[in-house]
């Protein structure tokens, strides 16, 4: 298929009147990677990823896609693809349309535009639905016959804004193996919005974790989710307690601390069960004390059978020097 | 799923008696004053009064010779057919620049208030009737009229243009100006409801502002077009004021007919060639129904 291409921000801004929605990222997407760009509503992470797609302008900065300074084309010039939220397809168009769009923007014949949507259809398994139109399908079904649309310009990067969220939470977790498994098979860099830490954790080559318009830290998953670089993206990842120390802050992970009777001299500090909540393979405790609010601890069933507790209980917690992982101060 | 159903259904009146207030004033008046033209087109008359008998002589004296005449077109004929060329022709244009600045206001204008302001100031000629605006074009349009001074002392003509005042042109003008409102509202509306991201999809495949336009927005219109459209001729059709203060009584129409008729006090064949026009109207209209299915785009 298309020769891939890795793509790089450098000191990219984008200014609205006032405000800064991103400030001076610099990123680097290797050519075969799978991007997550993460963080809270109101990051940056979408102005970024239309910034990329060529939708929105720049207003310092370049973009490079392989090599190439693409900062002031037009999207359909930069070899980029977008699978926008919500899908956007042709409510007059069906499927094969739908899919066919860009080619008939070429002037790409009928015959022979359609022969190449039914391809891409039978890429993502929905040549039985090709003549029916959007408004005829699931939510599922729609976001294959976005990801075929997209597809069929032979993108050398595809961009996609928040494609799971519109899904119910079973369909999200099939589709994103499927972008997976797509990602893997065209071999293209895909960057993918999102504010679900689970998604980005699941699917990305490299996590960006965006916030306030600055990138907080970018690494594979399980450098962001073993070595979170900052408080922020120790609390915006989840399963981490974020605790003050003397020595500064520090991040342990949920599923690291143990719980032990208040006065053992394991504990290093005494908290109250706030709440107990069954998650199926594991228990999920959330503890108030020392100062700090939003503790948990993630203990698993047979733990959990062998001290049962209760909400009000007094227990203390304890977790090994190994996991104590110490943040930089907060920017 | 039953169980959430049930109180749902069982909330509230009845859905016919809902529709029933406005069932009524629509039945009361609409369809019996219909029913009476429908009946009083079939009954006889002479100089002097109805006759309650059923009859088709206002129909056959309506159509009369226009057999026979073939292939030159009888007056009722005639008409319809100069009425349908106006139709078409304030059709083309209410529909080219409706459109034109129903897309200026719904996609170049970004502010939403700046877009609310200058869709009422489309409003404003509504806040004087229809006949003053089409008299307020005789001393523009007429022989001494502006237009002619301008163009005499240009010395571009030598003698006052005719046919600008009292004729087709002048017909034609007023329609375009006191109907393009309705094509404005129906088709900014459509556009209105075009989802923002569907042009930037397009403009993500490469489309450039033209197939923009041919392949997305126009397509995505068509109800408002549709609906503009069902407006404008029907009232173009049925009207017959504009055609005499504009056409100086030298044009005729199929509303002129049957104002001719209301005004020779013949009830009868007055009420038959308003049966006629309802008849040719609701044709167009199916037409246009069998090219966009309203119903399915409301």
């Amino acid at each position: 298929m298309a020769q891939s291409a890795n793509l790089e921000l450098v000191h990219v801004s984008k200014r609205y009147g006032a405000t800064l929605a991103v400030e001076a990222i610099d990123l680097k997407v290797p050519a075969d990677a799978y991007c997550c760009l993460l963080g809270p509503s109101g990051c940056g992470k979408t102005s970024t990823l239309r910034m990329i797609a060529g939708h929105e302008g720049v207003s310092e900065g370049d973009i490079l896609i392989g090599g190439a300074n693409v900062t002031d084309l037009p999207p359909a010039k930069r070899g980029t693809a977008m699978m926008f939220q919500s899908y956007a397809l042709f409510p007059h168009l069906n499927c094969v349309d739908n899919v066919a769009f860009s080619q008939k923007m070429r002037g790409v014949e009928k015959a022979k535009r359609r022969a190449q949507a039914m391809e891409f259809l039978e890429l993502v398994a929905m040549t039985p639905f090709a003549q029916r139109v959007p408004a005829q399908l699931s939510g599922g079904q729609q976001q294959r016959v976005a990801l075929a649309r997209a597809l069929i310009t032979h993108p050398q990067i595809l961009l996609l804004d928040e494609p799971l969220s519109a899904l119910d939470p079973f369909l999200r977790v099939r589709m994103r193996a499927e972008l997976r498994r797509l990602q893997r098979r065209l071999g293209i860099p895909f960057v993918h919005v999102t504010h679900g830490q689970d998604e980005a954790l699941a699917l990305a080559d490299l996590v960006v974790v965006m916030n306030k318009g600055k990138i907080e830290q970018a690494g594979s998953a399980l450098e962001v989710f073993e070595k979170p670089a900052s408080e922020f993206v120790a609390r915006f990842l989840g399963g981490h307690n974020v605790i003050e120390t003397p020595a500064g802050m520090i991040a342990v992970r949920a599923d690291r601390v143990k719980l032990v009777p208040e006065l053992s001299n394991l504990s290093r500090f005494g908290a109250a069960v706030a709440s107990v909540e069954y998650q199926g393979a594991s228990y999920h405790v959330g503890l108030e004390g020392g100062g700090a609010r939003d503790l948990s601890a993630i203990l698993n069933d047979a733990e959990f059978a062998a001290t049962p507790l209760a909400v009000g209980d007094r227990i203390g917690l304890a977790w090994r020097d190994e996991d104590i992982h110490p943040l930089s101060p907060a920017s | 799923m039953a169980t959430s159903r049930a109180p749902l259904e069982s909330q509230g009146l009845p859905g016919w008696l809902q529709a029933m207030p406005f069932g009524l004033v629509f039945a009361a008046f609409f369809v019996l004053p219909l029913c009476f033209v429908i009946m009083v087109s079939f009954w006889d008359y002479n100089e002097y009064e109805m006759i309650p008998a059923f009859t088709t002589r206002s129909y056959t004296e309506s159509f009369e010779g226009c057999l026979a005449d073939l292939p030159n077109l009888c007056t009722m004929l005639a008409t319809y057919l100069s009425t349908a060329k106006f139709c078409l022709i304030v059709w083309a244009l209410t529909l080219s620049i409706g459109f034109t600045v129903a897309y200026f206001l719904a996609f170049y204008v970004r502010s939403a208030t700046t877009q609310m302001v200058l869709f009422l100031v489309c409003t404003i000629p509504f806040w004087t009737s229809n006949v003053i605006r089409m008299i307020s074009w005789i001393p523009l349009l007429g022989r001494n009229g502006l237009v002619n001074q301008l163009l005499m002392s240009a010395h571009l003509v030598n003698a006052p243009v005719e046919w600008l005042l009292y004729s087709q042109f002048s017909v034609a003008l007023a329609f375009v100006h006191l109907f393009t409102f309705f094509m404005v509202a129906p088709i900014f509306n459509s556009m209105m409801r075009i989802d923002r991201r569907l042009i930037e999809a397009a403009y993500d495949s490469g489309a450039s502002a033209w197939q923009m336009l041919t392949n997305v927005i126009m397509p995505l219109s068509k109800p408002g077009i549709a609906i503009g459209s069902i407006f404008v001729i029907t009232i173009v059709m049925g009207d017959y004021i504009t055609f005499s203060v504009m056409g100086g009584g030298q044009i005729a129409s199929a509303g002129k007919i049957v104002a001719t008729r209301l005004d020779a006090l013949q009830f009868p064949p007055a009420a038959a060639s308003a049966v006629i026009l309802l008849v040719a109207t609701m044709v167009i209209i199916g037409v246009l129904n069998r090219i966009v299915d309203i119903r399915k785009e409301l």
